[in-house]
């Protein structure tokens, strides 16, 4: 991500061609990635078996197993893939640190704290009510964030919210520690929504959250052609006749809505934000639009494939979501590091 | 101590007082000294304050008697037999950790950087965890499984960032791969076991000083001792290193092998704190930063710290025991009170440059 590298950010044919090429190898992997997460589980099906029961037919057991269990769970698996791989590629561009992921403001801390609180002291303990509690309590925590961090002059400075994200999170995660550690109901409940999931996450908790994400992922899109000029410097940008502060606010709510989404139904799955829009930098170059349309098709492909890899790795049990895609993700990460030119991305 | 025929204010680059006596000298900074002298002071009052609380409470002046052996029978049993050695931990432990903050945020250059960037505490987690599943959930399996797993994580971050001379920024992205594979490694474990071991594990994870006794706090200082006595002598080379990997080669100094050694000795007393009390976070990230503003030096000071990690430590264990209405472990007070420290080091820098 350096300036001189941003420079020219008008694709070449050849480079044009291979996003082209790029995109369209997505969609294809995405097609299979959802096919595989509607077949693959403890009870699963061949591929005539599925297109079967979608076309309306099929035994009654398998449109219970394909309808109820799969449908929605790949529903889930690709808006919480979305969210997490565009809001990754939003946070990584606006702090301009290649470590930042989509939980930096302060979203899982916030989620996790206000989970923690609904099962320690309200008793709540279905999946639907942990949802909204997760939403509220990242949008709460990550307020506050932007409160501290663009306190003083001028707009908020990406530094300043990267560190007011990470020591409001210190403070959410130790009381949370203290809320489970004292309730054996509430840390039994929390062990599990940290590994992150998306078992049982229906039709009647996704629908609410679509509008929202949606809107998000529209002004996220509107917002990389501003985050181009900005990558040049404030200064340039400002030339360029980017409005810097309007940019800056921008990307804060978009994350804050497509991260808390994606926590809200999945748990804390951190990974993916973090490398998908590194492994899109690194094949396809510095251009927003090009990092934000990949990380769109690559995020959920990961977030299936870990999904599916989770319920065949110790079957009839299940590896969660989120455990998974840290060892997937993990070695990408550390092969990025040991690149020669590592310390340049800072 | 060997450049000292140079002149000490040349080679360390820092105004200070000398002391000599007869071959030895002691250097000292006036606002140093007085800054060590108020947190010696402050770590006896609280410790006293400490020994005395509890449910069979001690007036500070009846723990003071029983400390210089006065006192009844029973008074002794309650702060020889008891609490002693729970406040020792405390201060010892903590001002092992914060010596070893200051050594790694010193070599990475980074405050944000502390023994986790080493993936310490959670390979410790990681092979506490283990010990606990296939052996027992006693305290000397757990620590030798804390211990050795953090180490071995130190050794594999380590080797796996080593490119021709270990390089800080490369070390901390690395650092933060493997302890996310950790993480969920830990987070699968607590997952599989029944509920009780794992909130047991949990609370041994934060960091705990319950159940502290005599014999491994002094395994701890049988081991820690020679690593502290090791640092009087790195430390002056690694100030020498501030001036740059080329001066400091140039005038007679081997960075790679000062900076390989000064981390060493940094996870040398993160694994003998570990092994006592389990992995307590911030104490090494905090304490550093905080000796430096108290005292106004460029340097991190690796002493200086170690007293206000001491005394950090200490207080977050009374806050955690006594002024809480649920007892937590140690750790947990302490992710909290560094966060909000944080917070407000963030806020003043806010205000000063507005």
């Amino acid at each position: 991500m350096t300036a001189s590298a941003t420079g020219s950010v008008r694709l070449t044919s050849f480079g044009r061609a291979r996003v082209t090429l790029g995109l369209a190898g997505l969609v294809a992997l995405l097609f299979v990635a959802v096919g595989l997460s509607l077949m693959v589980g403890a009870n699963s099906l061949s591929p005539e078996v599925v297109v079967d029961v979608l076309r309306g037919g099929g035994s009654s057991e398998a449109r219970y197993v394909v309808n109820e269990l799969r449908v929605p769970r790949t529903v889930a698996g690709v808006i919480v893939g979305i969210c997490l791989g565009v809001a990754g590629a939003l946070i990584q561009a606006f702090t301009r640190n290649p470590l930042a992921d989509p939980g930096i403001l302060g979203v899982n801390a916030g989620a996790a704290f206000a989970v923690a609180l609904g099962v320690g002291f309200f008793g709540l303990r279905t999946i639907s009510s942990f949802v909204w509690l997760a939403f509220l309590g990242a949008l709460m925590v990550t307020v506050a964030v932007y409160r501290i961090g663009s306190s003083g002059r001028g707009a908020a400075d990406p530094i300043r919210l990267t560190l007011a994200g990470v020591s409001l999170g210190a403070v959410f995660s130790g009381i949370t520690t203290g809320i489970t550690l004292s309730n054996p109901d509430a840390f039994d409940s929390m062990r599990s929504w940290y590994a992150g999931s998306l078992l049982g996450r229906g039709f009647d908790v996704l629908i609410p959250v679509l509008p929202l994400a949606g809107i998000a992922l529209i002004s996220a899109c509107s917002l990389a052609p501003g985050l181009n000029a900005l990558a040049l410097g404030e200064d340039i940008a400002r030339a360029q006749g980017a409005n810097v502060a309007r940019i800056r606010v921008g990307v804060i709510v978009a994350v804050t809505v497509l991260a808390g989404t994606a926590t809200a139904l999945a748990g804390p799955v951190s990974f993916i934000g973090l490398m998908v829009p590194h492994v899109a930098r690194w094949v396809f170059g510095v251009d927003q639009r090009v990092i934000m349309a990949v990380s769109v098709g690559l995020a959920p492909v990961i977030l299936l494939f870990s999904d599916v890899l989770g319920r065949v790795l110790i079957a009839p049990a299940e590896v969660p979501v989120g455990i998974v895609t840290a060892f997937v993700g993990a070695p990408v990460l550390i092969a990025l590091a040991r690149r020669r030119k590592a310390s340049t991305l800072s | 101590m060997t450049h000292m025929s140079v002149g000490d204010a040349v080679v360390v680059g820092y105004r200070c007082h000398v002391l000599r006596a007869g071959p030895y000298a002691i250097r000292f900074r006036t606002r140093s000294l007085v800054v060590a002298i108020v947190c010696v002071i402050a770590i006896l009052s609280l410790g006293i304050v400490a020994l005395g609380l509890g449910g069979y409470p001690l007036t500070p002046g009846a723990v003071v008697r029983t400390l210089l052996g006065g006192g009844t029978a029973l008074d002794y049993t309650v702060v020889f037999g008891w609490r002693l050695s729970r406040v020792l931990a405390a201060i010892i432990l903590g001002g092992f950790l914060a010596t070893a903050g200051a050594l790694f945020q010193t070599v990475t250059r980074n405050p944000l950087a502390s023994p986790d960037i080493l993936g310490l505490s959670n390979g410790a987690f990681t092979g506490m965890l283990l010990a606990v599943v296939f052996f027992s959930a006693s305290w000397p399996v757990m620590a030798l499984g804390a211990v050795v797993g953090g180490l071995l994580t130190a050794s594999l971050i380590w080797s796996l960032s080593h490119r021709g001379g270990v390089q800080g920024f490369r070390l901390i992205v690395i650092g933060i791969g493997v302890a996310a594979i950790l993480a969920s490694t830990n987070t699968w474990m607590l997952l599989q076991v029944e509920l009780e071991t794992a909130m047991f594990a949990s609370a041994w994870g934060a960091g705990t000083l319950n159940g502290v006794t005599t014999f491994p706090l002094i395994g701890a200082l049988v081991c820690g001792l020679p690593l502290l006595t090791a640092l009087m002598f790195v430390t002056p080379r690694l100030r020498q290193l501030d001036l740059g990997d080329d001066v400091a080669t140039a005038t007679g100094s081997r960075p790679v092998l000062v900076r390989s050694l000064a981390l060493l000795i940094g996870v040398g007393l993160v694994s003998v704190a570990t092994g006592v009390i389990g992995p307590v976070s911030f104490i090494a990230l905090a304490a550093p930063q905080i000796a430096r503003r108290l005292a106004g030096t460029p340097y991190l000071s690796p002493t200086l710290s170690a007293l206000v990690g001491g005394l950090l430590l200490l207080a977050s264990d009374v806050i955690a025991q006594h002024v809480l209405p649920v007892t937590l472990p140690v750790g947990v007070v302490t992710v909290s009170v560094g966060g909000l420290y944080l917070i407000v080091t963030l806020v003043q820098e806010i205000k000063r440059r507005a």
